[in-house]
């Protein structure tokens, strides 16, 4: 056992299922070069040493590498694609979505596309182009399995599923949760810290996970999220409110077993969501949550989520663009007296 | 780096002399032609759903560059992809069931016209947008060399994707890493209805090839021993690690871009003198020089096809049609 950050348990997942398979490799801008950082936030750091000719840097052309990891997949490899920043992907997107996502069905079920494309969200005192929730763009695509890791166990058990998986698998990350260090180190970080296990483990790709007990609401979150709805509990708790947190994590398909279940005990739940109101996967979880277990709610679904504005770059407006512990406190207290 | 070879240019000595396998080039060249004409009536005449995109007029550039590939070799297409199916070896059946959206066709009726393909014959599904297949092929081609496979991708697009964002950085990263990937642009004047001369200031496909630093080809694509001799020295070289290869064939498009186009955008002059090099033409003039091809054995192998298609045409309009259970299959492995 041993204390990991996300970016550690994330590099050595990598390099776990490269030493177990010839055909794993990783393919990015930034992620190799000697003397620079392994990747914008340090996953790879170190690697290239480790797997000479199997850390491929890229020219800064989005579109073409993931056409590359695209084409490697369906010759038998399992590339790991590092999307420096997660809003880079609009410039891939039509590998993922056009080729990617509908390779297995337009082939009549002959092709496997088994890649993994990892990027990181999160408004970051980085303006409005670095900075965005990505996630909601890709959920609604047939044939993409989508994740958001938020702590060092499942990143590095969700990795490794990932790479084992023969369907194209979109890993979201966030910017505060790596842990990265040195140069690096991403100032408001929060712990995201686990217990890694020495052996061999991995974690589903379809399995939201309860991170507290709670009976009289349930909040839902993912990423960042998923520790401000468990911080946003421990000051409920203190007030005689009990709220179950689900770190919803597998984002497509949606948990709806794990999340029915909550929702039949409390009959009360909010979504929280880091990425604008409109558009955003909280509506599907929502609409969702409706059709699996509307009936069992005894008030309207909440959502705390960014309003519907680009992220901004003053730490005053970011602070207030992203929904924090406080507003989800609010949230809950004003749900459970309804 | 750019040289350009034009009908007359020398062909290989073997195997291109032997008779039977010039009499292959041949078949496959009137096959695609002969299914295109049949799709185009099904099509028009309303038993065939969907839309097409076809290929009369280019049919040797498609089986030029194939010939040159061994088992083992794959190609990717485009949404213009009958010929390039059939070049590789792809059945009229396969192809014809694909068409009428039965499970039966080399998609399973999930592709249609634009996603023609079939792995176990190393074709990719057609991707249909533009210049989309070059990085995946780029990729492709970048698994074998990770791999240590002798194996090539042989890539198929038009004069429009030369524009498109994904040309450049697929072909850019092909060079640096010198990818086993030969570049075929069939250059038939137009994207869709849009003339080249409207959307590059230097026409010369081929000249792309040396500002990556790589070797380009401009080839009469109406000549199908020329295309071959040319794809062989790309394969060749591809093979050797000195890839990519980009191929500029020349060729044109006798029919619409899609559907019931009418072409009207291509001037009279420019059709007649591309008609009058129309590419089984020229090539039968080829054989019936040779002492052992008579008109007879032309005929014969037109016949054959005709006979082929009609068989299969029969077949596909009786073949199975999907079940409703079969629309949510497939999606994930």
């Amino acid at each position: 056992m041993k204390r990991q950050g996300i970016a550690e348990a994330l590099r050595d997942g990598i390099a776990e299922e490269m030493t177990r398979d010839s055909s794993v490799f990783c393919i990015g801008e930034d992620i190799g070069v000697p003397g620079g950082w392994g990747g914008a936030f340090t996953v790879t750091l170190g690697l290239s040493d480790k797997f000479p000719g199997r850390i491929i840097d890229t020219p800064i052309a989005e579109l073409g590498f993931t056409g590359m990891a695209v084409g490697a997949a369906m010759m038998g490899m399992r590339p790991i694609a590092d999307m420096q920043y997660g809003d880079f992907l609009f410039l891939a997107s039509d590998q993922l979505i056009n080729n990617a996502a509908k390779m297995r069905y337009m082939s009549g079920g002959t092709i496997k596309v088994p890649m993994v494309m990892r990027a990181p969200i999160g408004a970051t005192g980085r303006g409005s182009q670095h900075a965005q929730s990505m996630e909601r763009y890709f959920t609604g695509v047939p044939g993409l399995k989508v994740v958001a890791v938020s702590t060092a166990y499942d990143a590095k058990g969700i990795l490794k599923a990932a790479v084992r998986d023969d369907n194209p698998v979109m890993i979201f990350e966030h910017k505060l949760l790596y842990g990265s260090k040195g140069a690096r180190a991403e100032p408001g970080a929060v712990d995201a810290t686990s217990d890694i296990p020495e052996e061999d483990y991995v974690v589903p790709l379809d399995r939201a996970v309860v991170r507290r007990d709670g009976q009289h609401v349930t909040i839902l979150g993912w990423l960042l999220m998923a520790h401000f709805a468990a911080q946003a509990a421990e000051q409920l708790a203190k007030e005689g409110i009990e709220a179950e947190v689900i770190d919803v994590r597998s984002l497509s398909p949606i948990d709806y077993d794990t999340i029915g279940a909550s929702i039949r005990k409390t009959g009360r739940v909010i979504i929280v969501e880091e990425g604008p109101k409109t558009g955003g996967v909280s509506a599907e979880i929502a609409a969702g949550i409706m059709e699996h277990c509307g009936e069992s709610l005894q008030a309207p679904v909440v959502r705390v989520a960014s309003p519907d504005v680009p992220v901004p770059f003053s730490p005053i407006l970011e602070n207030a663009y992203r929904p924090d512990v406080a507003r989800i406190v609010a949230a809950a207290r004003n749900l459970t007296q309804s | 780096m750019t040289t350009t070879s034009q009908s007359g240019a020398a062909h290989p000595a073997a195997p291109s002399s032997d008779r039977a396998f010039l009499l292959g080039l041949y078949q496959r060249i009137v096959l695609i032609r002969e299914f295109e004409e049949r799709v185009k009536f099904l099509f028009l005449e309303g038993t065939m759903p969907g839309t097409i995109h076809q290929c009369q007029g280019q049919e040797a550039t498609a089986v030029g560059v194939c010939a040159a590939l061994q088992a083992g070799d794959y190609i990717t297409s485009t949404f213009r992809g009958h010929g390039h199916a059939l070049a590789k070896g792809l059945s009229v059946q396969e192809l014809l069931d694909e068409l009428y959206g039965a499970t039966t066709g080399c998609c399973k009726g999930k592709g249609g016209s634009m996603h023609m393909g079939n792995m176990d014959k190393g074709m990719v599904p057609g991707i249909a947008i533009v210049a989309g297949g070059i990085p995946l092929a780029a990729g492709m081609a970048l698994a074998f060399k990770l791999q240590k496979k002798p194996q090539v991708v042989a890539c198929f697009f038009g004069d429009g994707a030369v524009a498109e964002g994904a040309f450049h950085e697929g072909v850019n990263m092909a060079a640096i890493w010198n990818l086993p990937v030969v570049l075929v642009c069939e250059n038939n004047l137009y994207g869709a209805s849009t003339h080249i001369g409207k959307v590059m200031k230097n026409p010369k496909i081929s000249d792309r090839a040396a500002s990556y630093g790589f070797r380009g080809e401009t080839v009469d694509g109406n000549d199908v021993l020329a295309v071959l001799a040319a794809a062989q020295r790309a394969v060749e070289e591809c093979r050797a690690g000195k890839g990519p290869v980009l191929l500029e064939l020349l060729t044109y498009r006798r029919t619409g871009h899609s559907r019931r186009d009418a072409c009207h955008y291509q001037p009279k002059d420019e059709r007649e003198a591309w008609f009058a090099r129309d590419p089984i033409t020229r090539f039968a003039e080829v054989l019936l020089a040779r002492p052992d091809v008579k008109q007879a054995d032309l005929d014969a192998i037109k016949a054959k096809i005709e006979a082929e298609i009609q068989t299969a045409v029969v077949n596909a309009q009786q073949a199975p049609q999907p079940t409703l259970a079969n629309l949510t299959e497939d999606v994930f492995a």
